[in-house]
């Protein structure tokens, strides 16, 4: 049997390999240089790396390479020695077929039939001997690559430009794949977009104003027609980022500037923490706050001066998103607030400004920038924000401009659409891709252009 | 007032009789006297950490900025108390401008800078009135054909030197009767340097100046009076020539050889 415990002692026995290959190295280099490290042109320990880099990186690339390939010629060889008659089944039956021979060779699962034993005894059997024979092949690799690299170790080998290049490669790589899962995710939104924009035209999509995604399963069901105009969902989350913004902003950058101006140091380093808790509470517990508390609070209140309020409101859910991001713009505010040079500060009072003064028409001016971009910031955050829209603005999709009414989000019908058990290839489910598309275009333009002011008009202090 | 011994009260601006700052535990500025005497440029020399800067952020009460710091003893502007209870900080400061280490422009437009502080104090009437304090001010800091067109520009693009030249204009736009200087020229080149020192000579018709500075062939350039401070201390004081030709104690004779500093 072959499988992860044994692909992990190949891996162990590299590893060694390459430890091995770090101490010849090394050793080789000082020896070259008769034991004084001063002649060598890098250290000795980049003699040894650079051993241990060939020994490894070679052979590691043999197995990943044998990974990525192992399933396809399993799966071919398997196949082709079927019997005749099995092979003419069709796609996914020869699927299932497959599915079973798995099953059996991996996790000792019973054949239901005696061609599907012969199956999985041969597909064992390849894979062992596959696995021996790439673990001979990257064995010997190593060791040749060690031995070539080894050779090649003299007094004047630039080992540390070498060794640094690769490091370079890892580093680069490594950021690689945070981008290229984003082009992947932008991918995937826009060619689910196309598929849903090949049954609802675009204009219908960006301008429309009725929403009630429900299509009709059955010919003779009434009331599913399938609208999908987004206008009240994009006009439905304005009003509660609006609203959000509304509560967060005066309070986030007030609270700033207190905390920065006046609050003693002491006073701050305790509140500061305690309001960046805030950003720590789980978007789910705002949720049963704003559904459970904050909403029946809401509607009692406005019963009682004779206002009707739904009891699912843009109100609460918007209230309760702006104490959420209250951080986001009272700590970066804070952070930029406290990043004006003292001598600014010292500059205004030194002709006689009073603390207000100096924090209105100087320090805030010269800190604008940077408060701009928090608050671009919190409002993204606010547009993207799921769970608190999704348990307490409700599901209505209202076109209004009344706070007390219920109305809904892109990101609570996404949640919706895709809730459940749905075919994806359906309008509906489709729908969701061309509304994250929407969101997503709408929160990167908004990120973008935060950074931008904040480079453009950042004062260059140093 | 009280019965204070003033040597020269008619010369003295600036009279400090035995005054002490405490940062905390650390006794920075101890006992010191000193007068300092109207439309005279007067340099406070002496190594780093010696008490120069700190005695003169005592004269506009900038010390107050510094949570821990305390001042004692008597330190007068005119003959008033500068640490009165009565003495509002914000006036103390229009009449005791200062000038800092660092150019530091506001990031504002340059007719902005120069205007800060007329118009935080109120004293234009109307906008033409406030056009010719920034244009005399900016004018009277050597700065004014350099800059005037382009006064709606952001000060902080200015070279170093123009910016200081500025953080001048916009010290002297609220007419103080006494501007302080901390190092003015340290983070300047040679040719902004002598363009300052130059200012500075000329200023000296209109303010009184106390100028901060670790070069001596800056103080003895600039300078009428001298004072050397030496580990809090105020070792000697006289005329500029007198301390750099003939200086009294051997601490200034030392430091002025350049033997230590």
């Amino acid at each position: 049997m072959t499988g992860p415990m044994q692909l992990l002692t190949l891996m162990v026995v590299l590893l060694l390999l390459a430890t091995f290959g770090y101490r010849l190295g090394r050793n080789r280099a000082l020896a070259a240089a008769s034991g004084n490290p001063r002649l060598l042109h890098s250290l000795p320990s980049y003699h040894g790396y650079y051993v241990a880099l060939w020994c490894g990186l070679p052979a590691l690339l043999v197995i990943v390479g044998w990974l990525m390939l192992e399933p396809a010629i399993l799966h071919g060889t398997v196949m082709t020695s079927l019997p005749a008659e099995m092979q003419s089944l069709p796609e996914e039956r020869l699927a299932l077929v497959y599915n079973e021979v798995r099953n059996v060779a991996r996790h000792g699962h019973v054949p239901s039939t005696a061609v599907v034993g012969e199956a999985a005894q041969r597909y064992v059997s390849l894979r062992t001997t596959m696995f021996f024979s790439v673990a001979v092949a990257s064995l010997a690799v190593a060791v040749a690559a060690l031995a070539f690299a080894h050779r090649r170790i003299h007094t004047n080998m630039r080992a540390r430009n070498r060794v640094e290049a690769t490091v370079k490669v890892f580093l680069m790589a490594s950021s690689m794949v945070a981008i290229l899962t984003t082009i992947g995710i932008v991918l995937s939104l826009l060619f689910e977009s196309l598929r849903f924009f090949q049954t609802v035209s675009l204009f219908d999509f960006l301008f429309g104003t009725q929403w009630s995604p429900q299509i009709a399963m059955r010919s003779d069901q009434v009331g599913s027609s399938g609208a999908f105009g987004a206008v009240p969902l994009f006009a439905g989350t304005l009003l509660i980022s609006g609203i959000a913004m509304a509560v967060a902003v005066p309070l986030g950058l007030l609270s700033a500037i207190y905390m920065s101006e006046y609050a003693a140091p002491k006073f701050r380093s305790v509140v500061k923490p305690l309001l960046e808790v805030l950003a720590g509470i789980p978007t789910v517990v705002y949720g049963f706050f704003a559904a459970l508390t904050v909403a029946p609070f809401i509607r009692d209140m406005g019963a009682h001066v004779g206002l009707s309020v739904a009891s699912e409101s843009a109100l609460a859910a918007g209230l309760v998103m702006g104490i959420m991001i209250i951080p986001f713009v009272s700590s970066l505010s804070d952070d930029v607030i406290s990043a004006v040079p003292q001598s600014l500060r010292e500059g205004a009072y030194g002709l006689g400004a009073t603390k207000s003064e100096t924090i209105r028409q100087v320090v805030i001016p010269a800190a604008l920038p940077g408060i701009v971009g928090s608050v671009l910031l919190a409002a993204s955050r606010a547009i993207g924000e799921t769970m608190i829209v999704v348990m307490a603005a409700g599901l209505a999709a209202n076109l209004t401009a009344n706070p007390l009414e219920a109305v809904t989000t892109v990101t609570t019908q996404i949640v919706t659409l895709l809730v459940g058990d749905q075919e994806f290839d359906s309008p509906k489910t489709l729908a969701a891709f061309a509304l994250g598309l929407v969101l997503f275009t709408v929160t990167l333009a908004l990120n973008v252009v935060a950074l931008h002011i904040v480079n453009k008009y950042r004062e260059k202090y140093d | 007032m009280n019965a204070i011994p003033v040597t020269q009260p008619s010369l003295s601006k600036v009279s400090a009789r035995d005054v002490n700052v405490y940062y905390g535990q650390k006794h920075a500025l101890k006992h010191v006297d000193l007068d300092i005497r109207p439309n005279d440029v007067t340099a406070l020399i002496g190594p780093s950490g010696c008490g120069k800067s700190t005695f003169l952020r005592c004269i506009n009460r900038m010390n107050d900025l510094i949570d821990n710091a305390q001042v004692t003893g008597l330190l007068t502007l005119d003959g008033d108390d500068v640490y009165d209870r009565n003495i509002d900080v914000v006036q103390l400061r229009a009449r005791v401008g200062m000038v800092f280490q660092k150019p530091n422009p506001f990031p504002k437009s340059i007719y902005d800078n120069v205007a800060y502080g007329p118009r935080i104090h109120g004293m234009a009437r109307d906008q033409a009135e406030l056009d010719e304090i920034v244009m005399g001010s900016l004018e009277k800091a050597g700065l004014l054909a350099e800059v005037k067109d382009r006064l709606e520009e952001t000060g902080t693009g200015l070279s170093g030197g123009q910016q200081q030249r500025l953080c001048i204009a916009r010290a002297i736009a609220v007419a103080p009767e006494v501007i302080l200087m901390d190092e003015p020229c340290s983070a300047l080149d040679p040719i902004a340097t002598a363009k300052v020192e130059e200012l500075i000579d000329e200023l000296r018709e209109n303010f009184t100046i106390v100028i901060v500075t670790h070069s001596m062939q800056q103080a003895a350039r600039v300078s009428q009076r001298t004072a050397f401070f030496h580990l809090g201390e105020l070792v000697e004081v006289g005329d500029t020539e007198q301390i750099f030709t003939n200086p009294q104690h051997p601490l200034t004779q030392g430091y002025i050889t350049g033997r230590f500093g």
